[in-house]
């Protein structure tokens, strides 16, 4: 049970709003010790375990060019190009981002997006753009709104469109761990059966999605009103 | 050939031009905090395959210190106002696009490409970490090409990189350090008591019963590790395998495609997974950190339900 006081840890270091990086180093030492291993030997296992897992931070390579490109204009560009559309609203550029990246996800081109490259300088101002054409300048917590959706989109249309092609990193493992307690599956078995939530998941998503677009009718009409 | 270690170096480089600029930054309060924290960043990138774990596992805890005491702090926010940037925009229209859809673009083909070109014999790239090393080399050549067409100074990438990087500030190491926690939970053993809990208290003598446990599981397991990988072995291991395939003869391959996207809905669900949940709030400048778990949330429960139902009916057709 003891193990356990990790989990415990980064649960109420989580709700008590602790600087995060302390409260998982924290947890992560104490669990190290919990499982019987000296304070230096737990030190150099997480030192360790961090060295092996710089890979996960190299998305931020793309921070100088993305940097560049938006003190030339990009995000002010991304909204006019959508100020152009008369049909746009908040509600569709995202669901056309989402139709979009889930079927490229669906084919193995899960690079196709990201927070940094994709949805910072490029799908959150379009949305933005977007409802602005509609309803003129926006209060600040509506566009936090739509940026929080549209952060939204590209972790759900990943998610669950990645599963669909054969030779995705979850696919692989969910393999090799049935190999491995004898049972023989073939990879396009296991893509075939994540097709049903898939579809599930466009149509859940998409239907809150379109009802974005109502909720910002009423949210600045009643704003309207109150001026 | 090119290898993780080359794409860890130019990190590296990247992490050590913030802290450079950081130092000569007068405009942030609390500049030699940030300092040091990309400094001993950089270092783990520049040198960490080389130094002992020990001396790696210090730095990684100097880091925290640095960051939770006193704090980071950030410079001067803009560096041009927003008409500069509306007149720059309407300047450059729609090649500004140009360099940032080179990314995706040459990150797809680069990920095809490398694992067919060979120079000498030999594989120009480490076939394993292809879609690492392509990113890398994508945003290399998708800043040429801005360089080129912009002309702006040559220390302007890397200043924007800082204005960029201290405004996610130590939310960027988060998912690093998570991915460090989760290997100190499998260390540990933590899923085998985690499953054995289960096991112990839920009632498994009904199919439906055990398949909610699973995928309910999946999900729940997913958001205190932070990532479904992580759940899968464990939760597949205690309940799925002896109790869905064995005991009431589900089809392994259903019950294991439903339970990880099971588990998928958790990620959504959970700050553990930093990457995509408290990542963007940062990137994206919104005052709550839970802002983009809240929109996933109804998603994500909604799905988990879907999944539950379609593992019921599927799972044990035959």
């Amino acid at each position: 049970m003891l193990t356990l006081i990790g989990v415990a840890i980064v649960v109420i270091g989580f709700v008590l709003r602790m600087n995060p990086l302390l409260v998982v180093t924290v947890a992560g030492l104490a669990t190290g010790i919990a499982s019987g291993l000296g304070p230096l030997a737990v030190v150099a296992a997480f030192g360790k375990a961090f060295i092996t897992s710089r890979y996960v931070a190299i998305v931020w390579l793309v921070l100088p060019v993305i940097g560049l490109l938006e003190h030339a204009g990009l995000k002010e560009r991304a909204r006019s190009v959508v100020a152009g559309l008369r049909a746009a609203t908040a509600s569709r550029v995202l669901l056309a981002y989402f139709a979009i990246r889930q079927i490229t996800a669906a084919l193995g081109l899960t690079s196709l997006g990201g927070h940094a490259q994709m949805v910072r300088p490029l799908i959150a101002p379009m949305a933005e753009g977007a409802a602005e054409n509609q309803y003129g300048e926006l209060p600040e917590p509506v566009r936090h709104k739509i940026r929080a959706n549209a952060a939204a989109v590209d972790n759900i249309a990943l998610f669950f469109g990645e599963d669909i092609f054969i030779a995705i990193g979850s696919i692989l493992l969910i393999k090799g761990f049935l190999v491995q307690n004898g049972i023989h599956v073939e990879p396009t078995q296991l893509a075939f059966w994540a097709i049903p939530t898939a579809l599930c998941a466009f149509v859940i998503h998409g239907t809150r999605l379109l009802l974005l677009d109502r909720w910002l009718r009423t949210e600045l009409a009643r704003k309207q009103s109150d001026t | 050939m090119i290898t993780l270690e080359h794409i860890y170096w130019l990190t590296g480089l990247m992490m050590a031009g913030v802290a450079v600029v950081n130092l000569r930054d007068p405009s942030n309060p609390r500049r030699f905090n940030n300092t040091a924290f990309w400094g001993i960043y950089a270092t783990t990138f520049l040198i960490g395959s080389h130094l002992p774990d020990l001396v790696n596992g210090f730095l990684v805890i100097g880091m925290v210190l640095v960051a939770s005491i006193r704090g980071l702090g950030q410079g001067k926010r803009e560096s041009s106002t927003r008409e500069e940037r509306e007149a720059s925009a309407r300047r450059w229209g729609a090649r500004l696009f140009i360099p940032a859809v080179t990314i995706p673009l040459v990150t797809v083909l680069g990920t095809f490409a490398f694992k067919r070109v060979a120079l000498h014999g030999s594989l120009l790239v480490d076939v394993k970490q292809v879609t690492v090393i392509s990113l890398a080399i994508a945003t290399l050549i998708a800043l040429a090409v801005g360089m080129a067409m912009l002309r702006p100074p040559l220390s302007a990438p890397i200043r924007e990189a800082r204005r960029l990087l201290d405004g996610v500030g130590w939310a960027a190491v988060l998912p690093q350090m998570l991915a460090a926690l989760g290997a100190l939970f499998a260390i540990a053993g933590v899923g085998n008591v985690v499953s054995g809990l289960a096991q112990r208290w839920i009632p498994l003598d009904n199919p439906f019963v055990v398949v909610l446990t699973y995928a309910a599981g999946m999900a729940v397991f997913t958001m205190i590790m932070g990532n479904a990988f992580a759940a899968f072995p464990v939760m597949t291991a205690g309940i799925g395998l002896p109790l869905i395939v064995q005991r009431f003869g589900g089809d392994p391959t259903i019950m294991a495609a439903i339970g990880m996207l099971s588990g998928f809905c958790g990620t959504l669900m959970t700050p553990m997974a930093a990457n995509f949940n408290i990542v963007p709030t940062a990137l994206l400048e919104l005052p709550d950190e839970n802002a983009v778990i809240k929109v996933q949330i109804p998603t994500a429960l909604l799905l988990l339900t879907a999944n539950i139902l379609l593992m019921n009916f599927l799972v044990f057709r035959r």
